[in-house]
């Protein structure tokens, strides 16, 4: 056992796990986060991807012990109360999700995508950069036409901040 | 996964004072290899020894003469690198088609090369272009560093701490990665170096693993063009075959992977 200690949506905590637990168990099992899915065992499918010091990983794939002292953000994090995120808004807008069980992963992947990328996205780049990330229902179609949707507005918002 | 215990060292020596005291330690670095195996209960380190947040082992330099890639870099830093870009392009290409963007955000060069997987790509560029590969001991050549199917020079407990490549006169790489995996189906990787020789590795393709392959460098070196390869044959015998694809398919794919790779350096 071993205290790790990290920030998770700007809350910082303190948990005792297992040496081999994965980030994404202590998001669901020891903090009830349990926006962040696990959707497979091969480090393949994205459900589980964070953000870590800003950059998108599979939280599946990284043990508890090598996030401490860092800043997580999950799904959880992303919305400002009661107003969503514009990739979530954009994801609700542009029916980019069925089930549900790929978009957090899918969104903290876009949110990424944005970031790095900012306004010189387009279809084809989206389609790339969302290689880690594995979708059983939509087909991708409106899930790319919403990371599109949003990367305009998450401009408009980052000017208007 | 079995049970483990976590360590994190802060530098090069402590991380290997650290594995001379474990039972059977692994050092840690990007984590996206070891860490889905010891998921599958395949690996059951007794320590793990995280190499990645090692200041000394993080950065990309480039000299008039050599890109040096330290060992845990990741492999997004390594796309992005504006040193890597200018020094050799095709190393920061190759490294921005590593699997997908949150494996590029963790996996690193080191803990590829150590891991020597058949159809991983950095073993490709460190091959053709002759790297050095440099551990807390020694240098190795890349000649001598690569020994088959997950096979390396290494010795137990031997860390890599950085990797230099020459500047070449030219470079290329293609891949055609597998759809699923994203790993080299097989990829090729040109490099013509300053003094005119030709270096030439394919990766994904052998059944020992990354391969200098000679009859693409003879052709190469007599004239530096994608249709120079038109009429190559290379030989089927010792390449993989599986339901991805026969050892005819890989024969073929390493001359068409070649040319493309050729197209790509100019
Ligand atoms: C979904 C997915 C897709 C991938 N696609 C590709 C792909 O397309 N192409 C590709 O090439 N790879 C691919 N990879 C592999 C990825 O690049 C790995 O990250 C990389 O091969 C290993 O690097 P790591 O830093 O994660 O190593 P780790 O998993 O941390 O370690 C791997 C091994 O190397 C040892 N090691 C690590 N660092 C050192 C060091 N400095 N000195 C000595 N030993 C060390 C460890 O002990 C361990 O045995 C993929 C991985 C995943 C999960
Ligand atoms: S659960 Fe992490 S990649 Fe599938
Ligand atoms: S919406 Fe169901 S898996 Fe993507």
């Amino acid at each position: 056992m071993s205290t790790v200690k990290l920030t998770v949506n700007g809350k910082a905590v303190s948990v005792d796990v297992e040496d081999r637990t994965l980030l994404v168990h202590l998001l669901r099992e020891n903090l009830n986060l349990t926006g962040t899915h696990v959707g497979c065992d091969t480090s393949q499918c994205g459900a589980c991807i964070v953000h870590i010091d800003g950059r998108a990983v599979k939280s599946c794939t990284v043990l508890a012990g090598q996030a401490a002292g860092s800043n997580v953000t999950t799904i959880e994090g992303i919305a400002k109360g009661d107003e969503l995120h514009p990739m979530q808004a954009a994801f609700r807008d542009n029916h980019g999700l069925q089930c549900g069980y790929c978009t957090p992963g899918m969104i903290m992947s876009a949110i990424d995508i944005v970031n790095r990328f900012g306004g010189q996205l387009d279809e084809a780049t989206v389609r790339h950069e969302l290689e880690g990330n594995i979708c059983r229902c939509t087909g991708y179609h409106n899930i790319v036409k919403a990371v599109l949707d949003a990367a305009g507005r998450m401009k408009v918002a980052q000017a208007a901040e | 996964m079995y049970e483990t215990i976590y360590h994190r060292a802060s530098s090069v020596d402590e991380a290997a004072a650290l594995f001379a005291k474990g039972e059977e330690p692994k050092y840690l670095a990007g984590g996206h290899t070891l860490i889905p195996v010891m998921k599958q209960r395949l690996a059951s380190p007794s320590d793990v020894i995280d190499l990645g947040k090692i200041k000394e082992l993080i950065g990309v330099e480039a000299t008039a003469d050599a890109l040096t890639i330290k060992a845990a870099t990741p492999h997004s830093d390594v796309a992005q690198s504006s040193a890597a870009q200018k020094a050799i392009p095709a190393i920061a290409f190759l490294a921005s088609l590593i699997g997908d963007p949150a494996v590029r955000h963790r996996g690193t060069i080191g803990g590829s090369l150590a891991n020597n997987d058949p159809a991983a790509d950095y073993p490709a560029a460190v091959l053709a272009l002759g790297a050095t590969i440099k551990t807390n001991k020694r240098t190795i050549a890349a000649d001598d560093f690569f020994q088959g199917l997950f096979a390396t020079a290494l010795e137990d407990g031997e860390i890599i701490t950085a990797v230099s490549f020459p500047i070449p006169a030219k470079a290329g790489y293609a891949k055609f990665p597998h759809p699923a995996s994203r790993f080299a189906l097989t990829g090729v990787f040109v490099a013509k170096t300053k003094s005119g020789d030709v270096r030439v590795a394919a990766t994904g393709a052998s059944q020992s693993g990354v391969m200098r392959v000679g009859p693409i460098e003879t052709a190469l070196k007599a004239n530096w063009s994608a249709s120079a390869l038109d009429n190559v044959q290379i030989p089927s015998a010792g390449l993989l075959s599986d339901i991805h694809g026969s050892a005819d398919y890989r024969a073929n794919l390493i001359k068409v992977m070649a040319q493309r790779a050729v197209t790509a350096a100019g």
